[in-house]
């Protein structure tokens, strides 16, 4: 039997495994939107604005590690759900984006809402396609889930014009698709893993630095084997966090700009670097002339491109980390050779020390509310075990800091793109995966108003969401910089006339809750968390100068941190 | 150093901008870029011409190859190849001067492929350097226009960019 484009697309997304898609109609899609409504299998969630259905579907894909999947219009729905696109695009999160396009015979005629979805996207997806047969329709969309969902995930974006939604054909939906010009690599290359053991175990100071690619590998729990194994020091990128307990002996914290001391220092004075699906982000290295300067490197990695992009590397290994990870647990358990005992005894005394300074004290006795004080209360009442979003700012840096994520995918944010306005939403996404579990976004007053229209989302689809807002009453990560660079000239980082979060969350039928002493956090979560059926936005209002520390300012290299 | 790139590309539309997109994105320079099918109508072949540290063409090749579109690539300058390109100049060539132009021509290999009583167009074919010098042999008042086409190359010998 034919079936029209619109109809192939629902029956391709059904048969992808596809539970739900966040959206936005609009002519373009009509067609689409039509095909979505006669049928029951896929869900759809209308967001109030496209940044916010890329952003939930990208908080779905996080937690989850299956697609998110986006319909937009063409023109304005495109372009709109652009910032959402380059911010998966960023931190490698597999998306797959339906655009609304116009007619074929109109494309390049400046028509009615009319964009150049592939030329706009190009810079910021993995790939793109344009649709110009509807015989193409499935195995188009098919070769998006898989590039969008092998090798290094990311964004994929299929524009559609709309007559290709309208005309007919017989539908076949492929099991499988190949490509001859992508082929991505899983296993690592066996002599090379061979000489990263050697190097592993001989090291006298050895250092596992993992990211964002054991997370997206879903290598937790080999890369645990390997590091108790061999009982070296562990430390986390910000997209990296859960990927290995946080709570455990050998986790040092995070590392980078607003990373521990201890994981700083150690990365600076350690012989061998065990990098593991991360980056070498500028965020982790500070100054690259002063990075790692007596260490020789190993690197796993699925992105040959990753590798020695910004710090040359001895042993690059191209290959899925949960491959790589489990055949340098089997050799390592094959080989005789064992870690030297007494170096890494001593180099433990050595990190141990860096530990004792405890980088990341505050002040308890305060009359205004720290803001670390949230986020340990945070962690206590939720038992460590909630999904926690944030947008971006000091109240991002102090979630990573406070908040520790003993699994992987619980900690959702944007790290390469740095978007505010992602948290909400991704809180949405996250939400709808798990509808019984506690999700909690943490957001600054500055952040929040920039996706806050999603608040309407979530009355609409009862997502008992907890928002957690550090109110500090200034874009607290501008003001610590203008603070420490600018001689405290605070350019435009005040905000003024902000809304009263109680009643704007009351409008939308939620329950709102202001804080503003320290003695009343701990009851406030508690009081918050034991609502289960409601959203709850709780107003902490903060310390307004309290800075994120510890800190590399720039151009530092990892040893030399501004402590508090 | 100078390298020359070859690619084998789908033949799709927007594959041009693709690699384009990221010359321009990621700040690598481009001297020069030639694209056109080859035999299998399915598969474009671009050589593209660009300039670099050690580090930065390793970078570029492994972006090129990260394009889902690239199916496979070679660096030509890393083996002995053949590298030509084709100039067509217009010159203008009046009195005495027509002799001398002509002689300049023949040195280079020229063929002169259109004439007129006050201009010829001159064909040239060779290495970059060679176009450069057959410039730079003329005197610079007579030129009146010059085309290039990019480089193309060619491994020497049994290495071969192919499916
Ligand atoms: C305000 C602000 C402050 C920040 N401060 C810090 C900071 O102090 N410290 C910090 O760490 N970050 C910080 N960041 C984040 C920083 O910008 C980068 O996003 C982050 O450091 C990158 O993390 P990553 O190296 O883990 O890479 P990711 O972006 O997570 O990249 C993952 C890597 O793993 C690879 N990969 C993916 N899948 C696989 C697989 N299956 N197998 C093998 N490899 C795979 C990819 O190719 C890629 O190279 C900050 C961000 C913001 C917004
Ligand atoms: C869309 C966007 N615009 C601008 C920035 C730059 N920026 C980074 S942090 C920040 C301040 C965030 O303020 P707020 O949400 O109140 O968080 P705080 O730092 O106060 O905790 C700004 C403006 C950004 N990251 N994203
Ligand atoms: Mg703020």
């Amino acid at each position: 039997m034919e079936l029209t484009g619109a109809e192939i697309f629902v029956r391709s997304l059904q048969d992808e495994g596809v539970d739900i898609i966040f959206g936005y109609p609009g002519g373009a899609v009509l067609h689409i939107y039509d095909a979505l409504y006669r049928q029951d299998k896929i869900q759809h969630i209308l967001t109030r604005h496209e940044q916010g259905a890329t952003h939930a579907a990208d908080g779905y894909a996080r937690s989850t590690g299956r697609p998110g999947v986006v319909i937009v219009t063409s023109g304005p729905g495109a372009t709109n759900a652009v910032t959402g696109i380059a911010t998966a695009y960023m931190d490698s999160i597999p998306l797959v984006v339906f655009t609304g396009q116009v007619p074929t015979h109109l494309i390049g005629n400046d028509a009615f809402q009319e964009a150049d979805n592939i030329g706009i996207t190009r810079p910021c997806v993995k790939h793109n396609f344009l649709v110009k047969d509807v015989r193409d329709l499935a195995e188009t969309i098919k070769k998006a889930f898989y590039v969008a969902t092998t090798g290094r995930p990311g964004p994929v974006v299929v524009d559609i014009p709309k007559d290709i939604t309208a005309e007919k054909t017989e539908f076949h939906y492929p099991d499988k698709v190949s490509m001859r010009s992508y082929n991505p690599v899983h296993v690592g290359h066996a002599g090379q893993i061979k000489r990263a053991i050697k190097l592993m175990l001989d090291a006298r100071r050895p250092m596992i630095y993992t990211g964002g690619g054991v997370i997206l590998g879903n290598a937790a729990g080999s890369l645990t084997s390997l590091a108790q194994l061999l009982d070296y020091p562990v430390t986390n990128t910000l997209m990296g966090l859960g990927a290995y307990p946080a709570t455990d002996r050998q986790f040092v914290g995070m590392l980078g700009m607003h990373g521990t001391y201890e994981a700083n220092m150690a990365m600076h004075h350690c012989d061998v670097l065990i990098a593991i699906g991360a980056r070498f982000d500028d965020r982790v290295t500070g100054n690259i002339e002063k990075f790692c300067p007596n260490a020789k490197i190993v690197h796993v990695d699925i992105d040959p491109s990753s590798i020695s992009k910004n710090v040359k590397v001895d042993v690059p290994i191209v290959g899925c980390v949960d491959n790589v990870l489990k055949a340098m647990v089997k050799l390592i358990k094959g080989s005789k050779q064992r870690p030297d005992e007494a170096a890494i005894k001593e180099w433990w005394r050595q990190i141990e020390d860096w530990r004792s300074k405890d980088c990341l004290k505050y002040d308890h006795d305060s009359e205004l509310i720290k803001p670390q004080h949230v986020l340990e209360s945070l962690y206590k009442v939720t038992n460590g075990d909630a999904f926690v979003t944030s947008d971006v700012g000091q109240h991002q840096m102090w979630a990573a800091q406070f908040y520790k994520f003993d699994k992987p995918r619980r900690w959702i944010n944007s790290g390469g793109l740095g978007t505010m306005g992602f948290g909400l939403p991704a809180a949405m996404g996250v939400q709808l995966a798990y509808p019984d579990a506690t999700v909690v976004c943490v957001t600054g007053e500055g952040s929040i108003q920039m996706c806050i229209q999603e608040l309407s989302t979530c009355k609409q689809y009862a997502l008992p969401l907890k928002i957690v807002n550090l109110n500090n009453g200034c874009l607290g990560m501008v003001r610590q910089w203008q603070e420490f660079f600018y001689q405290g000239r605070y350019a435009m980082s005040y905000m003024e006339s902000l809304p009263d979060f109680v009643k704007l969350a009351e409008s939308y039928g939620h329950v709102g809750m202001q804080i503003d002493k320290p003695g009343d956090v701990e009851s406030a979560l508690k009081e918050a968390m034991a609502i289960k059926d409601q959203l709850v936005f709780m107003d902490f209002i903060t310390d307004p100068a309290e800075n994120v520390y510890p800190m590399i300012p720039a151009g530092g290299g990892q040893n030399e941190m501004i402590l508090i | 150093m100078r390298h020359i790139i070859s690619i084998l590309m789908e033949n799709e539309a927007g594959a041009l901008s693709r690699v384009a997109g990221l010359f321009s994105a990621r700040g690598y320079n481009i001297e020069s870029l030639t694209v056109a099918p080859t035999e299998d109508p399915s598969l474009s072949r671009m050589t593209l011409v660009t300039r670099g540290t050690d580090e930065i063409i390793e970078q570029i090749t492994k972006q090129l190859n990260k394009l889902v579109d690239v199916v496979k690539l070679m660096d030509m300058t890393e083996g002995p190849h053949i590298e030509r390109e084709m100039m067509l100049a217009k010159v203008r060539a009046e009195g005495d001067m027509r002799e001398e132009l002509k002689r300049v021509s023949d040195i280079f290999r020229g063929r002169i492929i259109d004439v007129t009583d006050k201009t010829y167009t001159i064909e040239l074919t060779g290495a970059g350097d060679k176009l450069d010098a057959f410039l730079q042999a003329l005197d610079q008042g007579l030129i009146i226009e010059v085309v290039r086409s990019g480089v193309s190359g060619i491994a020497r010998g049994e290495r071969a960019l192919r499916l």
